[in-house]
């Protein structure tokens, strides 16, 4: 197989990652709705049943408390379901079999029950999408023990991550930003196998347990200010960062890629070397994901900020209609805005070697 | 055990004067109710499938009259609505091409006491309440979630979460009996949606508490490509009621007469309490199941053509014209108030829609909470922001 690169988009990255899984375990099984001859309604599953045969690839009656119910019974029965909720408010009737079961199962049996279940949520808002289609529902998932969220911003993690969920014991939260679906990479898929394969070993010899994909990653280095990010928020911080550097700020984007476990090595590093920061992330603030990362960062890097951490996240409102989500999902400008609010005007003093008397 | 004080049941009475069995009573006709054929015909009364229990008056010949002139405006809305998606003015719409018998019938079955909790593909049954079609439209061209008052025409929002508007259905009679009120409840739903739980659910609680409410199941064969094998192994979702000790019938769902025979009979029947109901109108979803779909990925075109042989309209209109009743000035009056509708959808749709950001934060709550105040204020400085740099650039 060849290393040249291709074009390869964040969507074909996970049916990829789907399909190595499928060939690599007999196993592992794919169901939901619309995922068997359609392929998904975002074609994710495209293909799979068709190559791996309609046991192996299978559409559901329409019933999501079902498909995490009986995924929670084949678990058990030694199966790794991979389940795919169509959208995120549509995995709402899944919640209890989610939260009462899958999440709590291995805690309830001393360990003796794991259930290696991968829930596939695409998820958030930017893609015009009317009413329930846009639920950026991360936090429910991370506010509960026992479930690892999960969300890749970029084509090459939609790869990596994806195969590293389905192989984990623990039940993974996969959420897939929709926006992100058509975005495109030069990638050698080949190069992203035999990197899935050394990583997966350290998995295996350093029994980290999926740990190398769960640390978060810089997506770009910077001095300034750290901007800390997942899922669709990350390529916003991204075109952040490229126009602050032209107003003269050297911003550093931290992409979490693991909402839960939370590499707070990485975010503290970045901060605790930039004296300033600001979360971002899409859905409404109010006891958020980006409040746990704020609160953090406060209590860990208090003697290196300049600033207070600041956020952006969506208003505290229902996701808003298609033709004024712009008005509410965080944007390059409100995040300039947050930058400038850091005072500027004070550096950054050690209060550790400061002496007293100031 | 009884309860001392316990009413007769008057279904079981009814029973008894018929001479049939509870299950017979309960279970669908053998077959399905039509009475229109395909090609537009009256069948003999022994051949629309009727049984003991089962029995159904034709509805009179203005009653057909005033349904295919809705069915005229639904088809005329639902072909605007999918060339205003093409054109890029609406976001999205789930059309009921081909379903519009089923769909006139649920809001022609009620009066306007009643009350009808429709889904996304039901905007053609919510115009026929007597519902706004350009505030029907507001969910589907993206300027607000939905655009009308569920109180001003007895109709709810469109449910777009499968499933769970029939628990708010059962809700509303039973609040309705709590009131002291007369009223009927239509709840619609589609065959995938009766996978959900909810559906359970719903159908339990209104026949545990006898309240009068019709589940009406468009059966249009799929549920986005899923088709209907993966939906149940029961011989026919009508056969569902029986489990919950309700009477379920099927009915041709392209066939206004025995749609509205049905729908009339249960309602009527409702009011003397003798609900719930179920009704599945088998029909078929004629389009992909919305702009966004291709239906070719998982459906035979030859499938579609059976299904085109069995249009509502053309059915309804063949006959009409044939008892003389559709008349020319009729048919083009019909065609006259459907290009009405459409026009002024066209012209609505291709103004720009009247937007203010400011409106997010109204209608969270009674009261805004100081968080969302703040965050108002915050766009609004923004907003004025932005016009300013515009005003000055
Ligand atoms: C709870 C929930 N799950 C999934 C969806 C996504 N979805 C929208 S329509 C649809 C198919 C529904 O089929 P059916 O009930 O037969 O109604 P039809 O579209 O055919 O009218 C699906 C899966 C949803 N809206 N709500
Ligand atoms: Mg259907």
């Amino acid at each position: 197989m060849s290393k040249d690169k291709s074009t390869l988009s964040f969507a074909a990255a996970l049916n990829a990652a789907l399909t190595d899984e499928m060939s690599s375990d007999d196993m592992v099984v794919v169901f939901g709705e619309d995922v068997g001859t359609l392929g998904g309604v975002f074609r994710i599953t495209e293909g799979l049943s068709q190559q791996f045969g309609e046991d192996r690839c299978f559409d559901t009656p329409l019933a999501e408390s079902g498909i995490a119910g009986t995924a929670i019974g084949m678990g058990l029965g030694g199966v790794r379901p991979v389940i795919e909720m169509q959208f995120d408010a549509f995995a709402y009737p899944a919640f209890q079999q989610i939260i009462s079961h899958m999440a709590k199962m291995r805690n309830r049996t001393k360990g003796s029950a794991p259930l290696p279940i991968t829930v596939r949520i695409p998820y958030g808002g930017g893609i015009g999408g009317v009413e329930h289609h846009c639920d950026s529902s991360e936090s429910y998932y991370a506010h509960t023990p026992g479930l690892k969220v999960y969300t890749p911003a970029s084509v090459e993690d939609a790869y990596l991550m994806l195969r590293a969920a389905i192989r984990l014991d623990d039940p993974v939260i996969f959420m897939e930003p929709k926006k992100l679906y058509w975005t495109k990479a030069e990638v050698s898929l080949e190069e992203l196998r035999q990197e899935f394969d050394t990583r997966w070993a350290q998995v295996e010899t350093q029994r980290e347990h999926g740990e190398p994909y769960a640390r978060a990653g810089v997506a770009r280095p910077g001095e300034d200010v750290t901007l800390v990010s997942y899922g669709p928020s990350v390529v916003t911080c991204l075109a952040a960062a490229e126009a602050a550097a032209k107003e003269g700020h050297s911003v550093e984007v931290v992409d979490l890629r693991s909402i839960n476990p939370l590499d707070e090595a990485t975010i503290t590093a970045s901060v605790a070397k930039t004296g300033r920061a600001v979360v971002v992330a899409e859905p409404q603030g109010f006891t958020s994901v980006a409040s746990e990362i704020v609160a953090r960062i406060q209590q860990r890097c208090f003697h290196s900020l300049a600033a207070p951490v600041l956020r952006v996240t969506g208003f505290d409102i229902p996701y808003p209609p298609p033709m004024l989500e712009k008005y509410h999902l965080p944007n390059v400008d409100r995040i300039l805005d947050a930058i400038d609010d850091l005072q500027w005007d004070d550096t950054p003093v050690d209060f550790a070697t400061a002496t007293g008397g100031h | 055990m009884m309860p001392e004080n316990a009413q007769p049941d008057p279904t079981d009475e009814k029973v008894k004067r018929l001479g049939i069995s509870l299950e017979d009573y309960l279970l669908p006709t053998h077959g399905r109710i039509q009475m229109i054929s395909e090609s537009g015909e009256l069948l003999p009364v022994d051949e629309q499938g009727s049984t003991p229990g089962h029995e159904y008056p034709m509805p009179t010949t203005q009653e057909l009259l005033d349904g295919y002139r809705q069915l005229v405006i639904g088809r005329r809305v639902n072909d605007q609505n999918y060339a205003l998606v093409r054109q890029g003015r609406m976001a999205v719409y789930p059309s009921s091409h081909g379903q519009e018998a089923s769909e006139v019938a649920a809001a022609l079955c009620l009066e306007p006491r009643d009350w009808l909790f429709p889904t996304y593909r039901d905007t053609v049954a919510v115009i026929a309440r007597g519902v706004d079609p350009m505030e029907v439209m507001t969910n589907f061209r993206g300027n607000w979630h939905q655009g009308y008052n569920p109180h001003e025409n007895n109709t709810s929002v469109q449910s777009t979460p499968l499933t769970t508007q029939l628990l708010h259905a059962v809700g509303m009679a039973h609040a309705a009996r709590l009131r002291g009120e007369e009223m009927v409840v239509l709840g619609m739903v589609g065959d995938g949606g009766t996978s959900e739980g909810d559906f359970h659910e719903a159908l339990n609680f209104a026949s545990v508490f006898k309240l009068p409410v019709i589940f009406f199941v468009q059966n249009n064969k799929y549920a986005i490509s899923v088709p209907l094998s993966r939906q149940t192994a029961a011989p026919s979702l009508a056969h569902k009621a029986v489990g919950y000790g309700m009477a379920g019938e099927l009915v041709d769902g392209n066939d206004l007469a025995a749609l509205l025979a049905v729908l009339g009979r249960a309602v009527k029947l409702c009011r003397e309490g003798r609900g719930p109901f179920l009704v599945e109108a088998d029909t078929y979803r004629m389009q992909s199941h919305t702009n966004a779909d291709d239906a070719t990925r998982y459906r035979e075109g030859e499938e579609v053509d059976e299904w085109t042989k069995r249009d509502p309209l053309t059915r309804m209109r063949t006959y009409l014209k044939h008892e003389g009743a559709l008349t020319e000035e009729l048919e083009s009056e019909y065609t006259s108030d459907a290009e009405t509708v459409a026009a002024s959808l066209r012209d609505a749709m291709g103004q720009d829609a009247e937007l203010n950001p400011l409106d997010l934060f109204d209608h969270v709550y009674t009261v805004q909470t100081p968080q969302l105040a703040e965050q108002r204020a915050q766009l609004a400085e923004e907003l004025s922001r932005d016009a300013h740099t515009e005003h000055q650039g």
